[in-house]
């Protein structure tokens, strides 16, 4: 086996070059290879940190503007409920009071109409006796043969009217 | 690559040869390693980019991946060690999977070059454990509270076991990694000894053909173990050192 050959100088030239070999790969890998590998991971876990920060307060933000905009959303809708009750009381309103003066006017045409009505009758009735003196008299004259005065058949027509 | 000759020469592949003077065919292949792994870091991180594309990908994914294996192992405070064990793990990884390329030398499969790993790591270990606990790091030999009389039987075993670190560190990287080279090396073989034998022979070499395809997958797998293994053996030798138990 030649590993196992110690006769052999190459052995030892071997050993020497692997600790130069060896010694001179640690240099670099220390002092050149492994800082920038460590500042480019830090780098990035700093980055991937701050970015999910930034990510997390965007987030806040979003959800407070969500919020807000919640808010005046609900204002807007109960304001504009608040409209349309005040605007249909304000019709109600209108129409009651449109109602109540229909009914008044009625109320009125109806007592004039009634009033004259009345008017009417009492006319006619004053007519009525009117008609009934004279037709009293015109039986009286065509029954008697003389014309009564009229005094007195007024008075009769009246007592009769009375009854 | 294969067998010169008519035997079966599954050796030969370890051969140390010269390259110029003392540099060896396996420090060429230490220096193709060392390359290879400062390429990746260096110019892997150049774009430092947000969003990492492939290879920069990969320097990210090795550096997490062996300071994870510090962190778990050795604590925050076992960060201070983590370029050493970066390298170290590199360095065997690279190692062990250059030489599954074909041509190219397994300078892990070389006992002298375990053994010099190994004894890095056992004196690194042993010097950060006196410079941290000073004197105190030899009670790490006797159990607080085990019995006086049993001394004389505990001190010389925790001895030897804490010495027999370097050797099991350094045997089970070099074994694996020979092991693994000889049945390939074996099984390739077979195959051409047995295609050289007509057309029966061609359908006999299709099963260690076959072997050394499922062969191959193995050793990708035990290239990458045994690195990691040696990595986290130095972790929790490490942790003992900080830790002292």
């Amino acid at each position: 086996m030649p590993q196992l050959e110690f006769s052999n100088p190459l052995i030892f030239s071997q050993v020497f070059w692997l600790l130069v070999i060896f010694g001179a790969l640690y240099l670099i890998v220390s002092k050149a290879a492994l800082p920038p590998v460590a500042s480019v991971l830090e780098e990035r876990a700093g980055r991937i940190a701050a970015d999910l920060e930034r990510a997390g307060a965007l987030k806040e933000e979003a959800d407070r503007a969500m919020a807000e905009a919640e808010k005046a959303l609900a204002k807007a809708r109960a304001e504009a409920q608040a409209a349309i009750r005040a605007s249909l009381e304000r019709a109600k309103a209108e129409a009651a009071k449109a109602e109540a003066d229909q009914a008044a006017r009625l109320a009125r045409q109806l007592a004039e109409a009634e009033a004259r009505i009345a008017e009417a009758r009492a006319k006619a009735e004053a007519a009525i006796g009117e008609v009934a003196v004279a037709a009293a008299q015109a039986a009286t004259a065509r029954l008697i043969g003389i014309s009564p005065d009229l005094a007195r058949v007024q008075a009769a027509v009246a007592d009769a009217a009375r009854g | 690559m294969a067998a010169e000759g008519k035997t079966i020469d599954a050796l030969s592949q370890f051969a140390l040869s010269p390259i110029v003077a003392g540099f060896t065919n396996s420090n060429l292949f230490m220096l193709v390693a060392a390359g290879a792994i400062s390429a990746l870091m260096i110019l892997g991180m150049k774009p430092r980019a947000m969003v990492p594309g492939r290879l920069q990908s990969l320097a990210e994914v090795a550096y997490e991946f062996v300071a994870g294996m510090v962190k778990e192992q050795v604590g925050k405070e076992g960060m201070r060690y983590f370029p050493f064990v970066f390298t170290l793990f590199m360095f065997i990884l690279f190692g062990n999977m250059l030489g599954m390329l074909p041509y190219a030398f397994t300078f892990t499969s070389h006992i002298a070059v375990t053994v010099t790993l190994a004894l890095i790591v056992f004196i690194l270990v042993t010097a950060v454990a006196i410079a941290i606990h000073g004197m105190r790091f030899f009670g790490y030999f006797f159990p607080e509270g085990a019995p006086v009389a049993l001394a004389p039987i505990i001190i010389p075993v925790e001895i030897i076991s804490y010495l027999s670190r370097v050797v099991s560190l350094s045997v089970r990287l070099f074994a694996n990694m020979v092991a693994g080279h000889v049945m390939l090396k074996v099984f390739a073989t077979f195959v051409v000894l047995l295609g050289g034998l007509g057309s029966l022979g061609l359908v006999g070499a299709a099963a260690p053909l076959a072997l050394n395809v499922a062969l191959v997958a193995f050793e990708f797998l035990v290239a990458f173990l045994q690195a990691y293994v040696f990595a986290i053996l130095t972790c929790i030798y490490l942790h003992d050192a900080v830790h002292l138990h």
